[in-house]
């Protein structure tokens, strides 16, 4: 048939043709092979390169951890038991893996901190899966005071009252709201101050005389490992958050007082390594605080902690903001809702959307940055390496604490950043 | 020349009955003026908008169309002059810039959308949270007026599967949801396909049938002569001609309008 007559000569198809496999070359794991190893001569060879390098460091590494010691009293018995030939001795890890975790808290009392981090998830649940009741958001609410009290013990008012402040805050609002909506505001804020300063003391007082109820009290001293990475870094993530989005928000304020005091403290904070942060918090401190108030040093660091993430997230969130097109603030304004309305249900839910790998980034920047308390000499599992190496039964041990520790820290910033991908699949709508 | 020289968008007969010019004054501009850092963008506008009323706003790229109506509903501030609308007067004073958002529904260019809720959502988002209408209540006034721009079947679809057509209906459905007493379009159908824009004006002209009142920037002038009762021409700012549609289409006064009619009718 020639070029032209195919082009003019009319054609009706009278039978359809069913739908056949693929060739055998364009399906299934060779397909899969010459696709993604074996595409071209240099893929070929990175390929081969490649698996030479998994060899060798399996060859390398392989026997050394086959050849583990799980049970022995110290370094030098783990070498006997090893007989000279090479191998790890994670014996170290079961002999002392309850101050790696817990640090100097008193063994009898570990079922609190445990209970505080199965709690803990208890009262993520409905903030990271929507699907939850939403009645679960009471007991995530009421998570912090119950976690303090299950940590450190002492009066059980302390933390009630606490809490209470919080309760005098939303009570104000509510009743201010009727007569004046900015009062309102500044009535959430006084009245909590108010009861604090004033009240909590006294009803802490009375109340334990009353009813003297409580856990046995720990000091901050005691904790240590993990319990204090975790405590360090759950609070200065869940923190940093609301912080980073009301700096963002002050930054693009029209506001010029406002937006100079986050611009200062967002590039002042940046601006300064966070090691130097953690000794102001050790050491100067003290010097602004009035004299005769001990404050925590895990407060302390807690506070820096969260300053410091929260400059981060504010410019990361800042980022998500600007890539909002202008029309949507023009279409909430239009229908009439007010700044925070519009921020609240337009704008943030996008502008977080947009910005969740920026602040996954520093959640578990956040998070493993925690190691650097062992530089003030808070003694999170890094200073407990070197407290147990300090022992006469592990001195020289290096390796196996640190794939311990290192394997922690990996599951927990793994866990997060998995389940950021589930939430950045979940939340795209934009289906382009 | 005295037949209309511009076709009609739509093809069935528009139902005058319901639109009548009342003596009520919904918006009232006077001796408006603004400017963008030292750039005079609007001046002098003078211009009453009675109740029931549908103005077409034309005029080269440039001339302020969207800033004059972006000022109505406050999304511009003007420096001088007096804008009142519905009786209130747009200052600096946010209850009164929230009383009139919430009586003049505007519509935009690209349609804006929020994205992360669905068609439903967008249109209830505003009367819960603005009017405090219960959720049941607006859902059901949504779905109202999704039927009228006849898409109730996307309802629980999210923006970005919809045509431009569809999203921008979905817009005006919005709007509507807010019960507005006044509806201010910028250009709704100059981001879409000629088919999508039939769509839309289908919509529009439906609107304009219930007596809303509107004004509208368009260079849709088949819209201006089917349901336009006001043609109002700007150039660099100002308010140039305005006339009722047949006569400014068909006797333009001022060159500069002469001009601008004989470019964009291409004759
Ligand atoms: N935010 C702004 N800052 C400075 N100048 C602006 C701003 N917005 C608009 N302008 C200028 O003001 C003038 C009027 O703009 P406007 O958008 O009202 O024109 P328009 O008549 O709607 O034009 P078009 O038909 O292209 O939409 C233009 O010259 C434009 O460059
Ligand atoms: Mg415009």
């Amino acid at each position: 048939m020639s070029n032209i007559e195919s082009h003019t000569i009319a054609y009706v198809r009278d039978t359809m043709i069913p739908e056949q496999d693929p060739p055998i070359t364009e399906s299934g794991a060779i397909k899969w092979l010459r696709d993604n190893l074996f595409s071209g001569w240099l893929n070929t060879v990175l390929t081969l390169l490649s698996l030479l390098v998994i060899w060798w460091a399996i060859a390398a590494i392989g026997p050394w951890l086959w050849n583990t010691v799980w049970n022995a009293g110290s370094l030098r018995e783990c070498r006997e038991a090893l007989g000279g030939t090479s191998g790890a001795c994670f014996a170290v890890i079961n002999d002392r893996w309850h101050q790696l975790m817990f640090g100097f808290y008193p063994p009898r009392l570990y079922w609190r901190p445990v209970l505080a981090f199965v709690l803990l998830f208890v009262a993520l649940s409905p903030i990271l899966f929507t699907n939850l009741p939403r009645k679960l958001l009471y007991f995530s609410a009421a998570y912090p005071f119950i976690a303090y009290h299950l940590l450190w013990g002492g009066s059980i008012w302390l933390p009630i009252g606490a809490a209470l402040g919080f309760v005098a805050g939303i009570v104000a609002f509510a009743i201010v709201r009727k007569i004046n909506g900015l009062a309102a505001i500044f009535a959430a804020v006084i009245a909590p101050v108010f009861w604090w300063l004033f009240l909590a003391g006294p009803f802490d007082a009375t109340m334990s005389s009353i009813l003297p109820l409580g856990l046995e009290f720990v000091r901050s001293d005691r904790f240590g490992g993990f319990l204090i990475s975790l405590v360090i870094g759950v609070t200065g993530i869940s923190l940093s958050l609301p912080l980073g989005i009301l700096l963002a928000l002050g930054r693009q304020s029209d506001m010029v007082f406002v937006k100079s005091v986050c611009v200062i403290f967002i590039e002042f904070i940046r601006g300064v390594p966070l090691i130097t942060l953690l000794f102001t918090a050790s050491l100067l401190l003290n010097y602004f605080l009035p004299p005769g108030t001990s404050f925590d040093l895990i407060l302390r660091v807690i506070i820096m902690v969260t300053l410091f993430a929260a400059a981060y997230m504010a410019e990361v969130i800042r980022g998500g903001l600007a890539a909002l097109p202008r029309g949507q603030y023009e279409a909430a304004d239009a229908l009439g809702l007010d700044y925070w309305k519009a921020q609240r249900l337009i704008i943030m839910p996008q502008a977080l959307k947009i910005s969740i790998p920026g602040i996954v980034n520093t959640f578990i920047g956040l998070f493993k940055d925690t190691t650097l308390v062992v530089f003030i000499g808070l003694l999170d599992p890094i200073g407990l390496s070197n407290a147990i190496r300090a022992d006469t039964d592990w001195q020289g041990i290096y390796w196996e604490l640190f794939i311990f520790i290192g394997a922690l820290f990996f599951v927990f910033c793994f866990g997060i950043s998995r389940y950021s991908m589930y939430l950045e699949r979940k939340l795209k709508t934009d289906h382009r | 020349m005295t037949e209309p020289v511009i076709e009609i968008p739509i093809d069935r007969k528009i139902d005058t009955s319901h639109m009548k010019v009342t003596d009520e004054v919904a918006i009232q501009i006077t001796g408006m003026n603004k400017w963008y850092g030292t750039f005079h963008v609007l001046r002098d506008i003078n211009m009453t908008v009675n109740r029931g009323e549908r103005i077409v706003v034309c005029g080269p790229s440039g001339s302020g169309k969207s800033t004059l109506i972006r000022c109505i509903n406050r999304l511009e501030e003007h420096q001088k002059g007096q804008i009142i609308v519905d009786g209130t007067e747009l200052t600096s004073d946010l209850k009164n810039i929230d009383k009139v958002r919430s009586e003049v529904g505007m519509v935009f260019q690209h349609f804006n959308l929020f994205p992360h809720l669905t068609i439903l959502e967008n249109c209830t988002l505003a009367p819960i949270w603005v009017r405090k209408v219960p959720k049941r209540e607006a859902e059901e006034t949504a779905m109202h007026f999704l039927e009228k721009v006849k898409i109730p079947e996307q309802a629980l679809k999210y923006p970005g599967q919809l045509s431009g057509g569809q999203q921008q209906r979905v817009a005006i459905a919005r709007s509507l949801c807010m019960k507005p007493r006044i509806m201010l379009f910028d250009e709704p159908t100059s981001a879409l396909d000629p088919e999508m824009i039939k769509e839309v004006l289908d919509t529009m002209i439906a609107l304009a049938e219930e007596g809303m009142t509107m004004i509208c920037v368009t260079h849709e002038m088949g819209f201006a002569q089917a349901v336009a009762n006001r043609v109002v021409f700007m150039d660099q700012g100002q308010i140039v001609e305005q006339n009722e549609p047949r006569a400014f289409f068909n006797n333009p006064k001022s060159e500069r309008t002469k001009l601008f009619l004989s470019q964009i009718l291409g004759h």
